[in-house]
């Protein structure tokens, strides 16, 4: 499915242009079926089909992926409910390596004859591409784990909570975001889970239940004299988590300028703040451009961290895989081996981590059934390792894989994705408000916006949804026209402070977008709030 | 399951309604077979072959509606989903904006099947790959491409007698070359609904060309800048303009299109007079399906004229709302040019930037359409009327509603397609004045 087909489906409209990339998101279903799962012997029986097919026509590895992907949208506008979709896709993706090469082929009809085709077919291509190879596909060992399985921890079964509370939620954030001052507002809430399992000629036969959600809205403000509107968009995380998200408790909410959310959210509170906030940006002082000192909070932060560490630390980046597309990376080897790369400032830890409980990223194992595990990617400032998979891994000299491996759906094939990327606390006790108290002339950014980088990761622009001037260590009002430009190494080595572990949140993208054809996945990113020392931050104005 | 003709796929629609119990019943039908290879460092990476159909059934009851797939065809399989779609329309609330379901409507012959195209096979696709390796190996460059197709149908049919049917091929290529020292890089890409046109061999020069020559980039100042943009470089720009033609967002205050003091800017003139953007399903160049997802006929429409906008995107439900026709979203624009070259673009430049390609476009704000995302893959300046120098790639501040005011010239069209969305335009090349560039970025 394309993102308009999406968008269409949906019916999002005017919420849609504020998204980032859709992904396939599959076929609607009735809600009662995301609650059957499929037996796990019949998957094994066929995926041993598809492994016996491939090796009796030469293939010298293979790997079966057979998803089940169920997805519910319920989509609502100010009193309206807009759509609710409930859509699954479930087939198989069978990989091969042949004469050397990968091969791949995906059905959505398993029965034995066509997966049997499907084998034959994946093998075929990989031995008519076998003369387009330099080297062949060389895997870093992997044991195979026998008849193993993984459950997300959650508390609530998203897809077991019916509709109707579902509806009366976001239409209740709808009218509390309308009376606090909003003339418009889309809301919706996305849930996700991936029935996955995976089995290869290794001896693994893994199967995996996982969960995410995302509740957001789009609050919107017109102030119809001048014609210009305004829009404040949730302050929400989209989590690797069931609907318990949704219920917060007081030790959840980080009391400030606005309140912030830890580890669950309240969407009803945040609309409210968000209906008189959109109206308050409207009337905000447009920025003087120059350079400030800025203050990040975590569900800002968790973007600059995707793009400005997580993209270029990909290995399969570095090494030219992505250069077609998404490009190249500026962390090149050798910066990497001299072991002596000032990536960041010497307060900057950041941590891969794929077990992480809560985290969009978390599994027990990947899609070419590595076992995850978490890794240190810079130390001290110091670039220290990247993000791999298995036919990449000896090209840093590792013999096991940091199983970085994904595919977003059976029908695609899975390649290296993003683990969890995160900022670790300060190490020493230190406040939102301790941090702002230093500052002279600076910005405090809360909440994701626009945002844009370079193909290998040096010049970047970010947005955000609020922004408070900072005069002599005193929040003095809110600014509008605000975006910032840096270059990654200078922009990592200008941060002076984080805050400590009680501050630590993670933020996320759902759909982040790579490879050809384009596929999406889901990453957290935590930090601290943290201070970053003179940036530059320009004036985003214009008149038309 | 096999692409279906059309008697197979009006049978096969026609039995699932007769299962139908609610007031309306709509079935969607489509299947696809696709296959591509991605290749990298010289070397095939991945490479695959992918098998699809659905049946999407949506059934109403008043303003009540739900919707059911299903990807098995036998008989009971069909009963079971329209009742499944039936039950989810009980439990549905009430949908204030549900429209009835169109009734029959006449529909163009479309043109965008290419039998070369659906027989594409694994050997092809492996030569056409091989065709553009070499290339690249033998100027000692490394190459990154990736070649995609489709051979897909759809169709459509409801309770208020509207059948439709569709069959459509397509294959976009995309190569990147790099030097080997990483210092320079160049792009070309290209989309047809039919693959003997794709010359994977050229495409592939065109990008080693620009590797090699923009391998020794000097920086210049950020500012305002003369620029001409290549066809891929204007799609991913005008795109953004394309996709906000949308009314009701319009009407409502929150687009680019939207008036101080109330309504919209629809019959103003928004941009250059030299402007003139519409969208034809049966364009040689750039054939469309005929019909939309909800069954509405897409035709030829012409969005901006003579830099007046004329036409704006419209849901039934708001259409109907404001008592005006529907007009869908395009599937694809068009943009008129001129008679010039590239080159000869170029030749009568004094001082500018010519750019191949433009990368990570993201709305910086709706109000103004203002966007930002960099140049890449071949940047060069230009003085008297010639290329002198490749340049350091740029972030630029930019809106295309400023920009196509800022018009200075255009070029011959051409086919392209978005980095961005894939899809496909015929676009010209464009010389814009006072461009904005508001900073420099060190990627190659």
């Amino acid at each position: 499915m394309k993102r308009r087909d999406f968008i269409y489906l949906s019916g999002l409209g005017a919420a849609a242009s504020m998204l980032p990339g859709i992904p396939l998101m599959g076929n609607p279903i009735d809600p009662s079926r995301a609650l059957e799962t499929v037996d796990v012997a019949l998957k094994k029986q066929l995926a041993d089909v598809a492994l016996n097919a491939a090796r009796s026509k030469g293939a010298t590895y293979t790997d079966v992926r057979i998803g089940r992907y169920l997805n519910q949208f319920v989509v609502t506008r100010e009193d309206k409910v807009q759509n609710i979709v409930n859509t699954e896709s479930y087939g198989m993706g069978i990989r091969v390596i042949a004469n050397g090469s990968w091969g791949f082929a995906a059905i959505d009809k398993m029965d034995k004859d066509n997966i049997a085709k499907a084998a034959e077919q994946a093998v075929a291509i990989a031995k008519e591409n076998a003369r387009l190879l330099t080297e062949p596909v060389r895997l870093a060992p992997q044991k195979g784990y026998g008849e193993v399985s993984w459950k997300a921890p959650i508390e609530k079964n998203s897809f077991q909570v019916p509709i109707k509370e579902k509806v009366d939620l976001l239409l209740s954030v709808n009218d509390a975001a309308m009376k606090a001052g909003a003339d418009y507002i889309n809301s919706i809430l996305f849930m996700v889970n991936e029935q996955k399992y995976f089995a290869s000629t290794d001896g693994s036969y893994i199967d995996q239940d996982v969960h995410r959600i995302w509740p957001a809205f789009f609050a919107t403000k017109i102030d119809k004299t001048t014609g210009k509107f305004e829009t404040r968009n949730s302050l929400s995380a989209p989590m690797g988590m069931g609907y318990e998200y949704l219920y917060a408790r007081p030790q959840d909410k980080i009391a400030g300028v606005t309140t912030l959310y830890k580890g669950r959210y309240d969407m009803l509170e945040d609309a409210k703040a968000a209906g008189a906030q959109a109206g308050e940006k409207l009337k905000a002082k447009s920025v003087e451009p120059g350079k400030y000192d800025l203050i990040l909070d975590p569900s800002h932060l968790w973007l600059t961290i995707h793009e400005s560490t997580g993209h270029p630390t990909e290995l399969d980046r570095v090494l030219g895989y992505e250069a077609n597309f998404a490009g190249t990376s500026f962390l090149t080897l050798d910066k990497w081996a001299s072991k002596n790369f000032q990536y960041g400032s010497k307060l900057v830890n950041i941590v891969a981590d794929k077990t992480q409980v809560g985290s969009l990223g978390a599994v027990g194992y990947d899609d070419e059934g590595v076992g995850c595990g978490q890794w240190d990617i810079v130390k001290e400032g110091i670039l220290v390792n990247y993000q791999t998979i298995r036919d990449q891994a000896h090209m840093l000299g590792l013999t096991a894989s940091q199983g970085c491996c994904y595919a977003d759906n059976w029908s695609s094939v899975q390649f290296q994705r993003m683990p969890n990327i995160s900022l670790q606390p300060g190490k020493e006790k230190r406040s939102i408000d301790d941090i702002i108290k230093g500052v002279e002339k600076g910005i405090y950014i809360i909440g994701d916006g626009s945002f844009s980088i370079d193909q290998q990761r040096y010049n970047f622009q970010f947005g955000g949804q609020l922004y408070y001037e900072i005069k002599n260590g005193k929040i003095v009002g809110m600014l509008r026209d605000v975006a910032y430009q840096a270059n990654t190494k200078e922009f990592w080595n200008s941060c002076t402070a984080i805050a400590d572990q009680s501050d630590y949140r993670l933020g996320g993208s759902f759909f982040d977008g790579k490879g050809q054809p384009s596929q999406s996945s889901a990453v957290s990113h935590g930090s601290s709030t943290a201070r970053f020392n003179g940036v530059n931050v320009i004036n985003t104005g214009r008149t038309i | 399951m096999p692409i279906l003709t059309k008697d197979e796929a009006f049978a096969l629609l026609k039995k699932v309604l007769s299962y139908s119990k609610a007031d309306e019943c709509e079935v969607n039908l489509n299947g696809t077979d696709s296959g591509n290879i991605r290749y990298a460092r010289n070397s095939v990476s991945t490479s695959g072959k992918i098998s699809q159909a659905q049946l999407v059934v949506s059934s109403s009851y008043g303003k009540k509606s739900g919707v059911a797939t299903i990807n098995e065809f036998d008989d009971a399989s069909l009963e079971k989903v329209v009742r499944r779609s039936e039950e989810l329309a009980m439990l549905a609330p009430e949908n204030p904006e549900y429209v009835s379901f169109l009734g029959p409507q006449k529909y163009a012959e479309p043109i965008t099947f290419v039998p070369a195209t659906a027989a594409i096979t694994p050997k092809l696709r492996s030569d056409l790959v091989a065709a553009s390796l070499q290339v690249a190996k033998e100027a000692k460059a490394v190459a990154a491409g990736f070649l995609e197709d489709n051979n897909g149908y759809s169709a459509m049919m409801n309770s208020k007698g509207l059948f439709a049917y569709n069959t459509s091929t397509n294959t976009n290529f995309s190569i990147t070359v790099r030097t080997e020292d990483g210092r320079g890089s160049g792009y070309a890409t290209r989309g047809y609904n039919d693959v003997t046109k794709l010359d994977t061999k050229r495409a592939t020069q065109i990008a080693t060309e620009k590797a090699v020559k923009s391998a020794e980039a000097k920086a210049i100042e950020p500012g305002k800048y003369t620029v001409i943009l290549e066809p891929a470089a204007v799609a991913v720009l005008l795109e953004r303009l394309f996709f906000g033609l949308d009314a009701r967002q319009a009407d409502e205050g929150r687009s680019f299109l939207s008036k101080a003091g109330g309504g919209t800017k629809l019959g103003d003139k928004l941009v250059d007079e030299r402007v003139n953007i519409y969208s034809d399903p049966l364009n040689p160049e750039l054939p469309t399906s005929t019909w939309n997802g909800d069954g509405r006929p897409l035709e030829k429409v012409s969005w901006i004229e003579k830099g007046v906008v004329k036409n704006l995107t419209y849901s039934r439900y708001w259409a109907e709302k404001k008592g005006v026709k529907a007009i869908p979203g395009p599937d694809g624009a068009i943009m008129e040019g001129g008679t010039k070259s590239l080159e000869e673009l170029i030749a009568g430049t004094k001082k500018g930037v010519l750019v191949t390609r433009l990368w990570y476009i993201r709305d910086v704000d709706p109000q103004t359409l203002l966007l930002t995302g960099l140049t890449r893959d071949g940047t060069f300046y230009i003085e008297n009327g010639k290329i002198q120098y490749p340049i350091k790639n740029f972030r630029f501040n930019e809106s295309p509603v400023i920009m196509l005011n800022n018009l200075e010239e255009l070029g011959k069209v051409e086919r392209t397609v978005s980095v961005e969305s894939n899809a496909n335009y015929l676009l010209p090349p464009l010389k814009i004045r006072d461009f904005t560039f508001s900073s420099l970025s060190d990627a190659v």
